[in-house]
């Protein structure tokens, strides 16, 4: 298995895991962003309480969690590992870089945009995930539905996760499409469709989990 | 050639590679808009040359965008402000009397400064060495025609093979990676029936020789292909790694 770990070290290799685990995760932006979504059907989180508790006694969902867990962690340490590789390989700075001519903010900061993630994501698995799976705070009485309510109270909360959002859309509106390029997939026949489908994605995952703590914040679903 | 330009000049000055570099800078008056960027730096290194100073070192050769030699980072970008030129197809009517121009060598682990703003680009001949070629018989060149090859085929390795190696994708990427070099190189060869033999073979040899020489991994910012002057594109990229994996995946 030589072959296999020196290929997945090299340059290609490295991007490689990063596109195969940031399409896993992006599959995963789907189910989530989709359950969550169920809290706009107005029903006082009756459907959206039902599809939690499905998640977390579902064995197959159980052992997919810890997969997603893997895969978000491969995802971090795999670009930890090229932030780190890339920044050496110019070691005298230039002093005048103009990057807008040639190329998107977002494309260049995907280590910046993904490490505000991981802070986000470190406070959102704190006010969920923790809450949820790991305390015994979760009743009849008080479901997660409930919880979201609470947490959402909080308008500092509510902008930081409207920021997390943002920068949720922005890493994906340049890694959809960059993982299809870095998997080899580039094609006249279907680089435009993917490239419009990844924007769609990027969008409407981003605007649509920016929408749940501010509706829930400003009452405006029931 | 008298013009009416007046420039401020913050030009890159390093002695060699073992002794850090700093900025120095020239002002320069009467340029002519006609001028290549590379004549107004003639214009100045008369100057310097006749007061006794060290002129500026930069690589040139064929002086019309074909060499790949000149390779100056001007104001941010490779080859300055246009699309789709080298620094000695840019001319003076691109900037504008009083500006201050920032002149830079390619920054790159891969390529050290040799002087001002000469680098090193032998990493990208070891690159070619590593398996840019096709073993072939020398003798009587054969029939034309004895191979087929269709026109889009054909049409797409030249696309590819029109890179000049000389360099600006990897002073544009943030990254200083030689993707796009390398893919131009690999893909010139993997698209027409010569290149087979080798096909496998080739694409692990030179992207194992690219990381070696210290070049970065590609972010697909796409900065490459904008800012290379012969519009290689990153479809090339694509078909490198297609090579290299399948190549990984499928070579006993």
């Amino acid at each position: 298995m030589a072959w296999l770990s020196k290929s997945l070290n090299s340059s290609l290799g490295k991007k490689l895991l990063m596109a195969i685990t940031g399409l896993f995760l992006v599959s995963f932006l789907i189910v989530h962003c989709g359950l969550n979504a169920t809290i706009f059907l107005n029903d006082g989180g009756v459907t959206f309480n039902a599809g939690a508790e499905f998640m977390a006694k579902n064995p197959i969902i159980r052992t997919m969690e810890i997969v997603l867990f893997g895969g978000l962690l491969l995802h971090i340490l795999d670009g930890l590992r090229l932030w780190m590789d890339n920044k050496k390989k110019r070691p005298v700075a230039y002093a005048v870089i103009d990057g807008a001519a040639n190329s998107k903010w977002y494309s260049r900061s995907m280590g910046l945009l993904g490490t505000l993630l991981l802070l986000f994501l470190i406070i959102h698995l704190k006010h969920f995930w923790y809450f949820s799976r790991l305390t015994d705070n979760l009743t009849e009485e008080h479901t997660l539905y409930n919880e979201m309510q609470a947490v959402f109270a909080s308008p500092i909360v509510v902008a930081i996760y409207v920021l997390g959002c943002i920068s949720l859309g922005y890493h994906l509106l340049h890694g959809f499409q960059s993982a299809f390029q870095s998997l080899g997939w580039n094609h006249p026949k279907y680089t435009p469709t993917i490239k419009c489908i990844g924007a769609a994605y990027a969008i409407i995952i981003a605007a649509l989990f920016a929408a749940m703590p501010i509706a829930l914040h400003f009452n405006l679903i029931h | 050639m008298e013009g009416n330009l007046n420039l401020t000049l913050k030009i890159w000055r390093q002695k060699n590679a073992q002794i850090a570099g700093k900025f120095e800078t020239y002002q320069v008056s009467g340029i002519s808009e006609d001028m290549s960027f590379l004549e107004m730096i003639d214009v100045l290194n008369n100057r310097l040359i006749e007061e006794g100073d060290d002129p500026v070192a930069f690589d040139h050769d064929c002086r019309e965008g074909i060499c790949g030699m000149c390779s100056m980072y001007i104001n941010g970008r490779p080859h300055g402000p246009n699309k789709g030129v080298t620094t000695c197809q840019l001319h003076m009517r691109s900037f504008s009397d009083g500006q201050t121009i920032t002149i830079e060598p390619w920054r790159a682990e891969a390529f050290p400064v040799i002087k001002d703003l000469v680098v090193n680009r032998s990493a990208f001949d070891r690159i070619i060495s590593a398996g840019g070629f096709i073993s072939v018989n020398t003798g009587n060149a054969q029939d034309a025609n004895s191979l087929p090859i269709p026109k889009d085929d054909a049409d797409e390795a030249f696309a590819a093979a029109a890179c000049i190696g000389c360099g600006a994708c990897v002073a544009a990427c943030k990254n200083a990676s030689a993707m796009l070099f390398t893919s131009a190189k690999i893909s010139q060869l993997a698209l027409l029936p010569q290149g087979q033999a080798e096909r496998s073979k080739r694409a692990e040899a030179m992207v194992a020789q690219m990381d070696e020489e210290g070049f970065g991994a590609c972010s697909n910012t796409g900065a490459c292909e904008a800012e290379c002057p012969k519009g290689i594109s990153i479809e090339n990229i694509a078909r490198m790694n297609r090579e290299y994996f399948s190549s990984v995946f499928t070579s006993k």
